[in-house]
């Protein structure tokens, strides 16, 4: 009778350690391929990482020369998304979390908030094409592409920004408000400045997603190749995400280099704002008195 | 003086209110732009030609079947692998890694989470296809199983921290009553923790196959744009072409207010349909269970 107990608590460590074992393979499994991916594109695009590259316009039907027109349209269309969305989302976060009422309408809210983060990004550009691009006329241009990317980056930033100022302790708003504060004088001096860390964070990783995106601007800002720069919020420009698109797909006899080298570029631009939003989270975390 | 200030509040709130309101405006506007646009297929293309299996707008064939099954087929094929892969590491990270291991585990989720899909579609061309042309001895490296196996990494980041965060949001005293009982760890995990987890878990899968179905990018540039009907196991390593696809790679070179325009609408209407119902069920299982908790907690 002991040895029987004795015997099954063995075999039930036995299965725990297995499946504890199969747990960390899967971890590994899901893990490993980003590094690897990380790994190979730096590898690989390395050697053309040269300023010529990042300051040049491409030439020979894009096998040559540098991406100079998409790191410019991709800068102008990442701020244009910020300049759109960001007010917008920062407004209904500050709504949902410091002045909506708990009722239905607050709730169509929220579903409509759910909903506008599961549209596919290729739908927002047909969206974009019909609101935008056709309807408004602002045509294929910066202008169109930003809003259509605004839309689909509101999402994120309405739910970061109302989580952070949720966590901001009742008590603030109490002693604020018992001070003769009005409800927009709390949110302004109080919520919004304690919560800032949290919503900048929540922004930049919007705006990472809204920078690294494709097919939303297929149809409403994306040009296949321009001689210049554009010049206006009216222009069609090119974008580092659609142009590595272009080149690996579009363009027959491309170098490899410069295919790595583009994909390295947009690498970095997403890494880098990643780490901005990692480093801005971490040390409000540490300075953090309540 | 202070009459200015009373303006300026109710300004401003009024203002914070209407941004409140934004969200519904906006699926709205898409909604009534993606039937503005698609509805006409209806007048345009018989139902029978539109619910057809053929795929050729250039002869005015513009039957989805092809396209459906091709989203459908892509999408399945990553749900199987990503699932259980995406449930099991959230289980890991949650219930058993060290601090140290989820310290690591979880940005290198977030950093997946933020890659842009075309720049895993090129690596899925220039690597994975090839590999899979040279491994499983295909006439093609872009097939629907290519796209299946990009799709899996793209919807990973969706499930897991979804499912991580269920995970996290059992309550400690069930796993501490379980391991007063004497149950192991692992035991705890299948038997108490992820079903009381069950419903966000459940929620995870959806919003990961949501993201896997309107997936464009990626499956795009690696499937191979076939808008052929196959059905089997034969389907999966041949070339496919998705509806997400179709859109993008055609709306480029169509005459706005043709047949075909109006109908690359009516697949963008299929295609936001479905991501309403996947959401919709999601928002409601949310719904759901919140009222549940404040009817136990009251």
């Amino acid at each position: 009778m002991i040895r029987t107990a004795a015997s099954r608590r063995r075999s039930r460590r036995w299965a725990q350690a297995l499946g504890f074992a199969a747990l960390s393979a899967a971890a590994l499994l899901t893990v490993i391929p980003i590094a690897l991916i990380v790994v190979q594109i730096f590898r690989e695009g390395w050697a053309t990482l040269t300023p010529s590259f990042l300051t040049a316009f491409p030439t020979n039907g894009m096998r040559a020369g540098g991406i100079l027109p998409a790191i410019v349209g991709t800068l102008w269309l990442t701020l244009g998304t910020a300049v759109a969305a960001v007010p917008i989302g920062l407004g209904a976060a500050v709504y949902l979390s410091e002045y909506a009422p708990d009722n239905r309408w607050t709730r169509a809210i929220r579903v409509a908030i759910i909903n506008l983060a599961g549209i596919p990004s290729v739908v927002y550009g047909l969206f974009g094409l019909g609101l935008f691009v056709i309807f408004l006329r602002f045509g294929t241009s910066i202008l169109a592409g930003s809003l259509t990317l605004a839309i689909m980056t509101l999402p994120v930033i309405i739910s970061t920004a109302e989580e952070a100022l949720r966590a901001v302790p009742n008590t603030f708003r109490v002693v604020s408000t018992s001070l003769g504060g009005t409800r927009w004088q709390t949110v302004r001096r109080i919520v919004l400045p304690q919560a800032l860390p949290g919503i900048l964070t929540g922004v930049i990783i919007g705006l990472e997603r809204a920078a690294g995106e494709t097919a939303p601007i297929l149809f409403t800002a994306a040009a296949f190749y321009l001689p210049r720069l554009p010049g206006s919020p009216l222009d069609a420009t090119m974008a580092l995400p659609y142009h590595l698109f272009v080149i690996s797909t579009q363009v027959p006899g491309m170098p490899v280099g410069i295919q790595y080298g583009t994909a390295a570029v947009l690498l970095i631009f997403v890494l880098g704002m990643n780490a901005i939003a990692t480093v801005i989270r971490s040390r409000a975390r540490a300075r953090r008195q309540w | 003086m202070k009459s200015a200030n009373r303006l300026g509040e109710v300004l401003i709130t009024r203002l914070i209110q209407i941004t409140g309101y934004s969200a519904v405006v906006f699926v709205g506007l898409i909604f009534v732009f993606l039937f503005g646009e698609g509805a006409p297929t209806l007048r345009e293309v018989p139902l029978r030609d539109l619910f057809s299996s053929r795929w050729y707008p250039i002869e005015g064939s513009f039957g989805i079947l092809p396209l459906l099954a091709g989203s459908l087929m892509v999408t399945f094929g990553a749900a199987l692998i990503a699932v259980p892969l995406g449930i099991a590491t959230a289980v890991f990270v949650a219930e058993v890694a060290p601090r140290w291991a989820r310290e690591i585990l979880k940005p290198f989720i977030e950093v997946l989470a933020g890659l842009p899909s075309v720049m895993l579609g090129f690596l899925g061309i220039i690597i994975l296809a090839p590999g899979l042309y040279t491994v499983l001895s295909l006439p093609t490296g872009l097939t629907a199983f290519t796209g299946a196996l990009l799709l899996a990494w793209i919807a990973l980041p969706t499930i897991v921290s979804v499912a991580e965060d269920a995970l996290d949001a059992v309550p400690r005293t069930y796993r501490d009553a379980a391991l007063a009982l004497g149950a192991t760890r692992w035991q705890t995990i299948w038997r108490v923790t992820l079903p009381a987890a069950r419903s966000g878990t459940l929620i995870a899968v959806m919003l990961g196959v949501g993201r896997a179905l309107g997936e464009t990018m990626a499956v795009m540039m690696v499937t191979g744009n076939a808008p052929v009907l196959k059905i089997g196991l034969t389907a999966l390593f041949s070339p496919v072409r998705t509806m997400t696809a179709t859109v993008a790679a055609e709306m480029g070179e169509v005459a706005s207010g043709s047949a075909h325009y109006h109908t690359l609408f009516f697949i963008g209407i299929v295609l936001f349909l479905i991501s309403l119902a996947v959401n919709l069920t999601a928002a409601s299982v949310v719904f759901r269970q919140r009222t549940r908790a404040e009817r136990v907690l009251s």
